[in-house]
């Protein structure tokens, strides 16, 4: 609660973080200064946030304490810190004291075992918790189920009928007995197929449900791991699909196969109207400024966001970290790709102020904003809604909207116009926000 | 001639269960087992009293009540719906669109008596 209110800026936090990864080495201020080549009081300094730092010795630095240098000026995943933030939210009220939410960086930075531990079982929690959303959901909708359920519930009545009449009505005729036992017969014949095929269906379900990974959550892991880049598909285009999805040994299911095969399509299709040499070089230029490539890609601003997430990472062209996201009309976000400190939600939606479903409501027209995040960290999001698939006269488009995030240095100007947003409702500490979903968190 | 009884209930063994034991109890019972046409048949056999199962093959057993409470002249027709246990918004939709009474499958035989007589001597709402 208290960093909801003060929020403190992620990466003013660096000399923090780089003094809680020493302690977690049991390293001397003046052994970790020698290494660094500076003084012990300079590098005091630093950690006590009264000097910014950057550049060589942030490398320097991370070298010597082995991390990540995004890890010292970034701090942890933004998942994970939201994660953690939920789970204190969520325990407080069963607990006694309150979770020290101001200094999740510092446990981070001591325990990062326990702290991803922390996380895993927040995401565990969320993950189940859908699950029994969804089966909730399924117990109410599920067609199959409600025909099954009305099966079992219509047999049985048939046969509490039936028997008691049998019981109670002792002078019944035999030719009203016979009827009614066979009756009973046929409906106790029917109600063991039933019941076996309503177990059949839930343990169906139950494999499903054990995995907890969906489809889409298949394929966007392996499309992480790829960076989001395939150079078959870039060199060779759809006909590299094949040995590209060949490669994906994780996807569990066909589900996620196919899932998978309509994505990479759809890359290959992108990379051919918007081939890679062309748009980097053309990037490049213009500092990958989605604004200015418009024309590149004839004005088709979905295809051009799209492209830029999935430009290559660590060549010798100088890319920006981009994530991207994908709803459908509905709201659903159905990909993802994760930028480090803008946490998507795997389950439910993303924060309703979003220009991703502010695009939504005003389709073909490219929408721009700079993002405030609850932490301090801030991003410049480009969306757009289009229609997909081929038109058709008379028929209703299928509208896509798409979101590209890019993150905003900590120098950047004031934003006066920045939109305070958050990373989805479920997980967002904003809770005096007008847009907030009443409920909060799965609500 | 006696009271009579349209059972619209498309389970056959839970009609012939039905219709054993109304007519045990004084009842003309006559059946039907599509939805589809339910409403031509209630129309052709004026019934006293109509039970009417939910779910049916050719229409639903919410949508024939809707029609009958349209008409004038099966708006007062009393109406005992039978709906699937569980099934609480079949139950709370049937009361709104003016069924009489209502009983959950799997119901006892003394309840299906007890509360068919209530609704034809025009008995307060109820069901189990």
């Amino acid at each position: 609660m208290r960093d909801r209110q003060n929020p403190v800026r992620r990466q003013s936090l660096t000399g923090t973080r780089i003094r809680e990864r020493r302690l977690a080495l049991a390293m001397r201020q003046s052994d970790l200064a020698q290494a660094v080549d500076i003084s012990a009081s300079y590098l005091n300094l630093i950690e006590h946030n009264k000097r910014k730092i950057g550049g060589k010795l942030v490398l320097d630095l991370a070298r010597a304490l082995k991390v990540e240098p995004s890890r010292l000026t970034e701090g942890m995943d933004a998942t994970l810190s939201d994660m953690l933030q939920a789970a204190a939210r969520d325990t407080v009220r069963s607990f006694g004291p309150p979770a020290e939410t101001d200094r999740i960086d510092e446990l981070a930075g001591r325990f990062p075992g326990w702290t991803g531990l922390i996380g895993e079982q927040q995401k565990r929690i969320a993950a189940l918790e859908a699950a029994v959303e969804g089966l909730q959901d399924r117990l109410s909708h599920d067609p199959v189920l409600a025909e099954s359920m009305h099966e079992v519930l219509s047999t049985v009545a048939a046969i509490r009928s039936t028997s008691d009449i049998l019981v109670r009505e002792p002078d019944l005729d035999a030719q009203w007995r016979g009827r009614f036992h066979r009756n009973l017969h046929e409906e106790a014949e029917r109600l063991s197929a039933s019941a076996t095929a309503l177990l059949a269906h839930f343990e169906g379900q139950g494999a499903r449900a054990e995995t907890l990974s969906t489809p889409q959550e298949q394929v966007e892991a392996v499309f992480e791991l790829a960076g989001h880049h395939f150079p078959e598909i870039e060199a060779g285009g759809a006909a590299a699909i094949p040995e590209v999805l060949g490669r994906m040994v994780t996807l569990a299911d066909d589900d996620a196969r196919d899932l998978a095969a309509r994505h990479l399509a759809r890359y290959a299709a992108d990379a051919a109207r918007l081939p890679l040499g062309e748009v980097l070089a053309a990037a490049a230029e213009v500092d990958f400024d989605p604004q200015a490539l418009l024309p590149l890609a004839g004005g088709d601003a979905a295809l051009l966001l799209r492209r830029l997430a999935a430009l290559p990472q660590g060549g010798a062209q100088a890319v920006p970290g981009f994530g991207l996201a994908t709803c459908d009309a509905s709201g659903a976000l159905i990909f993802r790709r994760r930028i480090n400190a803008f946490s998507i939600p795997r389950y439910g939606s993303g924060c309703p102020l979003w220009p991703l479903y502010r695009a939504l409501g005003r389709p073909m027209v490219p929408d721009s904003a700079v993002l405030d995040l609850p932490d301090g960290s801030r991003f410049r999001a480009w969306a757009v809604c289009q229609p997909i698939g081929p038109a058709g006269f008379g028929a209703e488009p299928v509208m896509e909207a798409t979101m590209l995030l890019r993150a905003l240095p900590d120098d950047a100007p004031a934003s006066p116009g920045a939109v305070p947003v958050g990373p989805g409702c479920a997980l967002c500490p904003r809770e005096a926000c007008a847009a907030r979903r009443a409920g909060g968190r799965f609500g | 001639m006696g009271r009579r009884v349209l059972l619209v209930e498309d389970e056959i063994n839970i009609f012939e269960a039905i219709s054993f034991l109304l007519s045990r109890d004084g009842w003309e019972v006559s059946g039907h087992g599509n939805g589809a046409t339910a409403l031509d048949e209630i129309s052709r056999l004026d019934p006293d009293v109509l039970v009417l199962d939910v779910m049916l093959p050719g229409r639903s057993g919410l949508d024939i009540l809707r029609d009958l409470r349209k008409q004038p002249e099966t708006a007062d027709l009393p109406v005992l719906m039978l709906t699937a246990k569980g099934q609480s918004k079949d139950r709370d939709l049937a009361l709104a669109l003016g069924a009489n009474a209502y009983l959950t499958k799997p119901f006892s035989n003394s309840e299906m008596v007890e509360t068919l007589n209530r609704v034809a001597t025009g008995g307060q709402k109820a069901g189990t």
